[in-house]
């Protein structure tokens, strides 16, 4: 058995000891009143959390409407660029539609190319440090062919996927619009 | 270079003497009857053929009849030698050998995407308008069109076989001899159809070899700082949305492979050849060169530019 004085010896120790631990707790330190990190020099395009904002428009025609050539460029290119990845061939998918007349920025060509060249809300990225201004305008050409808003002569006449509806070229003509959202998402 | 009379693989050979003995018999019988109408002008001048053909003798009668059946007999005899000897080349021809080196050959406008096959995906080889194989060994090609119909024709090795979109037709060679063979597409396919060659390049087993070898060792990246800023220019612009270069993020698959790009003698489908100078130009403006080419006019600076043609240049 232990005698009564050693008990309280180690006791003692063990409470040292232990004290010891107290010591290395340091009090994290919150620097409230600091100076605030700045943001990097370098920043790239940047898409909002909702959709918008969308730019007012009253263009009517994009410079390649009317050129069958560029629509069909365009159309490769939206194989190429694998846009059909997110917006299966027109159809809609992952991506909104693009043969129907619902538009979320607006069906002019001005908005159909700013959607292209910064990128939208929800997955669509970014394309003007990738493609060019005219390979973007062959987009758009293609883009509006498909709900009938170019001219009827230069739309494509045919397509290479199966398709839910008949070929661009005989869609019926439509007419623009702007965007589909609540006036207090479009600014000018 | 490009021609069916300078065979370099048996298959080639058999397709040309065909060519010969078409053109030599076909010739010699041209010949015979040009001659022989020469000789009926000339014979029959100042007579009325009308008369002449109410009162034939019977005797003249059954001369021609003998000739008309002469020359009937003679021409199908000939046809179908022919037919025979022409089956027996697309015989040969089509009689794929078991084993056989395995090439994908696919065709773009305006270009052709080559890919060399193998069970381990790490050796797969992915070069451009540039086909490399050994003498000596069969060859077989995979032909598929990515886009519209083109016709791969490299009449020194063999004949021409069409690439149908969605569909792979197949043709092999053993080259026999070593050389660096012209090949064209055949087939219309839009506006650069002229200009979409390319080149096979048939070396010797060895030598064969240790180019695939290197070629499924992607090149280091550089290190010193310029052309550390020419590889982020190819990557941070419209470059590497269509090009891969093996080693790298760029991995698309619109354009051609770059991943060797100075391991070839020529650029844009054999449109120009692979100089630094060729290469700014190009880069400069594609369409310049080749109207109507898929590939854009990057709007560079004149530095960038130049650092990215450093960059592409140590693509070896």
């Amino acid at each position: 058995m232990m005698s009564a004085s050693k008990r309280s010896a180690v006791r003692c120790v063990v409470l040292v000891l232990t004290s010891c631990v107290a010591l290395a707790c340091e009090r994290e330190d919150r620097r409230l009143n600091s100076q605030q990190p700045r943001a990097p020099s370098q920043f790239v395009s940047q898409v909002s959390l909702q959709p918008g904002p969308t730019i007012v428009s009253d263009t009517v025609e994009g410079p390649y409407d009317d050129d069958a050539y560029r629509t069909t460029e365009g159309q490769v290119l939206f194989e190429q660029m694998n846009c059909s990845g997110c917006h299966a061939n027109g159809g809609g998918g992952m991506g909104p539609a693009l043969m129907d007349d619902e538009w979320i920025y607006g069906s002019r060509p001005d908005q159909i190319f700013a959607s292209i060249a910064e990128g939208r809300s929800n997955g669509m990225p970014t394309w003007k440090y990738r493609l060019n201004d005219q390979q973007i305008w062959e987009l758009v050409a293609y883009v509006r062919s498909l709900s009938g808003l170019t001219p009827k002569g230069a739309r494509p006449s045919r397509e290479d996927h199966m398709m839910v509806k008949p070929a661009p070229s005989q869609t019926p003509n439509a007419k623009p619009k702007n965007s589909g959202l609540p006036g207090a998402a479009i600014r000018p | 270079m490009h021609s069916l009379f300078d065979p370099a693989s048996p298959q080639a050979r058999a397709v040309a003497s065909l060519w010969w003995w078409m053109a030599g018999v076909g010739g010699v019988i041209w010949l015979g009857v040009a001659a022989l109408a020469v000789y009926a002008a000339v014979r029959g001048r100042g007579t009325r053929a009308a008369d002449d053909l109410m009162h034939i003798p019977a005797e003249s009668h059954r001369r021609i009849e003998h000739v008309v059946t002469a020359g009937v007999v003679i021409t199908v005899l000939i046809l179908a030698g022919f037919l025979t000897y022409d089956f027996s080349v697309g015989r040969l021809l089509a009689q794929h050998p078991q084993r056989a080196l395995t090439i994908d050959v696919t065709g773009h406008q305006w270009w052709w995407e080559v890919l060399y096959e193998d069970p381990d995906p790490s050796k797969r080889i992915g070069t451009a308008n540039e086909i490399h194989v050994p003498v000596g060994e069969p060859v077989q090609f995979k032909l598929r069109a990515a886009d519209v119909i083109h016709s791969y024709w490299a009449p020194n090795l063999n004949g021409k076989r069409d690439l149908i979109p969605g569909y792979v037709s197949t043709l092999w060679f053993k080259a026999d001899t070593a050389g660096v063979y012209r090949g064209q597409c055949a087939e219309f396919c839009g506006l650069q159809h002229a200009g979409m060659a390319f080149y096979i390049i048939a070396e010797p087993k060895v030598k064969f070899a240790a180019w695939l070898a290197a070629g499924s060792t992607p090149p280091d990246p550089p290190t010193d700082p310029a052309l550390r800023y020419g590889m982020r220019v190819f990557m941070s612009s419209g470059c590497a949305v269509c090009h891969s270069i093996g080693g790298t993020d760029a991995r698309a698959t619109v354009g051609p492979d770059l991943t060797h790009l100075k391991s070839r003698s020529s650029i844009a489908a054999g449109m120009l050849s692979n100089t630094r100078a060729n290469l700014t130009r190009w880069i400069e403006n594609p369409a310049a060169i080749k109207p109507g080419v898929r590939m854009p006019a990057v709007p560079f600076s004149p530095a960038d530019r130049e650092a990215l043609v450093s960059y592409l240049e140590t693509l070896k």
